[in-house]
């Protein structure tokens, strides 16, 4: 019932781009489709350190942390991200979902270091809004 | 209280930085023994300043709350901050976005920041907001800026039971103040006149105080204007001095503190006892009932909510 509905609390995604590419463009389209999905949405801007992605993910407590990369360095700074991210939370881990510039057999790779879901460019935005939804039914 | 809570609660104390969000995505979310964790958070409550700053959107609210966040952590003050941002009405998502313009503060020791979606329900938000502010005192937080736009009246509510209200106006919006809605000039104990490296900036201080000069009836209180350039930092030490002095000034207003307590308790009281008296109601099935009532003619709303009213609330 309606009221049900209700009470359930949004989920919150970090958006973020780490690294020194250029544009935030794919990144914003992104924010306002999770925004229209019923999704609170932290958008952190460009130019993102790792250092700066955690701890707004730990001061936000978000559901997801979200990247957009397209400068091609995605398995290295999955990796670093990765391990220092799960050396903070511990046993209490914050999935990774990234998008971006990925080539289709990076994608296993991603997966194997630990990334939750890859959307490479060209994903279709149903697939993307489903796979963050499903989130929703993972939170306590 | 479940454990879990207890776990959060345990991390509050011990000063982990993850338990205390945590402890605030629980309480935002009114999750099952929000009100027990609240009681105990309570209790640790000490001397946290709180000091709201509105103002129309783009004035440089967040910019602002950077660079003064960053001053006085460099003073040896830790700090929270409170950025709220409107919910969408129809889909409940919301983008967050100020912590764009707070990038580098988000690294900073003692410092931690929050953004905080409107979530719809009118008085909700200061509730929310004001819940989120004793975690962070509990947590052993000296300043909480909270950041909100200067536009719905919830939001007005939230800045209102501040120690400290900054608005911030900014020049070149057509007729300067007219842009700060009514009702928000009222609440002001400082203005700032914000990107004042623009034309005009001189002309808003003015406005602001022939509108002050208008408008005063205690002569005694003089609310100062400042002038600041956030995205450079000019005139934020000026600013911090003023917050200071003003802080230090009004540490002992009893008044301030029994509004204050007054407003959060009615609130809190509305609230709780409409969620209570509506789950009770929907959970029974007596609301589809009463529904039903009305439209078959048996009854009407003002004698049902009368009803209600005397047998859950009067005894
Ligand atoms: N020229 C100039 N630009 C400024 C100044 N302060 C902020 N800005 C710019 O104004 C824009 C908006 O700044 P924000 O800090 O996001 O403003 P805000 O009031 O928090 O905005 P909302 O939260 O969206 O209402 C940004 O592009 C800032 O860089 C200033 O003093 N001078
Ligand atoms: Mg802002």
């Amino acid at each position: 019932m309606e009221n049900k509905e209700q009470k359930k609390a949004p989920l919150r995604v970090l958006l973020g781009k780490p690294g020194l590419d250029g544009h935030d463009k794919g990144a914003k389209i992104i924010a306002s489709l999770l925004r229209d999905a019923g999704i609170e949405v932290i958008y952190t801007g460009l130019r993102q350190s790792i250092e700066q992605i955690i701890a707004a993910a730990i001061q936000e407590d978000v559901d997801i942390i979200a990247l957009s990369i397209l400068s091609g360095v995605h398995l290295e700074l999955s990796r670093k991200l990765l391990y220092e991210l799960n050396s903070v939370t511990k046993a209490d881990l914050i999935p990774v979902i990234i998008g971006g510039v990925i080539p289709k057999q990076d994608i296993k790779s991603l997966k194997q270091i630990g990334v939750a879901e890859v959307f490479p460019v060209g994903s279709s935005f149903d697939d993307i809004i489903k796979i963050f939804k499903s989130y929703e039914q993972k939170k306590v | 209280m479940p454990n879990d809570w207890e776990e959060q609660l345990d991390g509050l104390k011990q000063g982990s930085v993850r338990s205390m969000a945590r402890l605030i995505t629980w309480v935002e979310n009114r999750r099952t023994g929000w009100m027990d964790a609240m009681k105990t958070i309570y209790r640790n409550n000490g001397q946290t300043r709180v000091i709201g700053i509105t103002g129309s959107p783009g004035a440089g609210k967040s910019t602002l709350t950077g660079k003064l966040t960053s001053t006085l952590v460099e003073k040896g003050y830790s700090v929270g901050v409170i950025a709220v941002d409107p919910s969408s009405p129809f889909t409940g998502g919301a983008l967050l976005g100020d912590r764009l313009r707070m990038k580098t503060i988000s690294t900073m020791e003692g410092v931690f920041v929050r953004s905080m979606a409107t979530r719809g329900a009118l008085g909700g938000l200061s509730l929310a907001a004001r819940d989120a502010v004793k975690i962070m005192d509990a947590f052993g937080k000296d300043i909480v800026i909270i950041e909100t736009v200067g536009v719905g009246q919830d939001e007005v509510e939230v800045v209102k039971t501040a120690d400290l209200v900054i608005v911030v106006c900014v020049p070149g919006q057509g007729d300067g103040i007219q842009a700060i809605k009514a009702g928000i000039m009222e609440i002001a104990d400082f203005f700032v006149v914000n990107k004042a490296d623009r034309e005009g900036a001189d002309q808003v201080v003015m406005d602001i105080q022939t509108m002050l000069s208008l408008s005063s009836q205690d002569n005694d209180i003089k609310v100062p204007v400042l002038k600041t350039v956030s995205t450079t930092g000019q005139g934020i030490p000026e600013l911090v001095e003023t917050m200071s002095d003003f802080l230090t000034n009004t540490e002992k207003t009893p008044k301030k503190t029994e509004n204050r307590i007054r407003e959060e308790l009615l609130v809190l009281l509305e609230k709780e006892t409409a969620r209570a008296l509506r789950k009770n109601w929907v959970d029974k099935g007596l609301l589809d009932k009463a529904v039903e009532n009305i439209i078959s003619g048996e009854r009407d709303p003002y004698s049902i909510v009368q009803e209600v009213i005397k047998t859950s609330l009067i005894n």
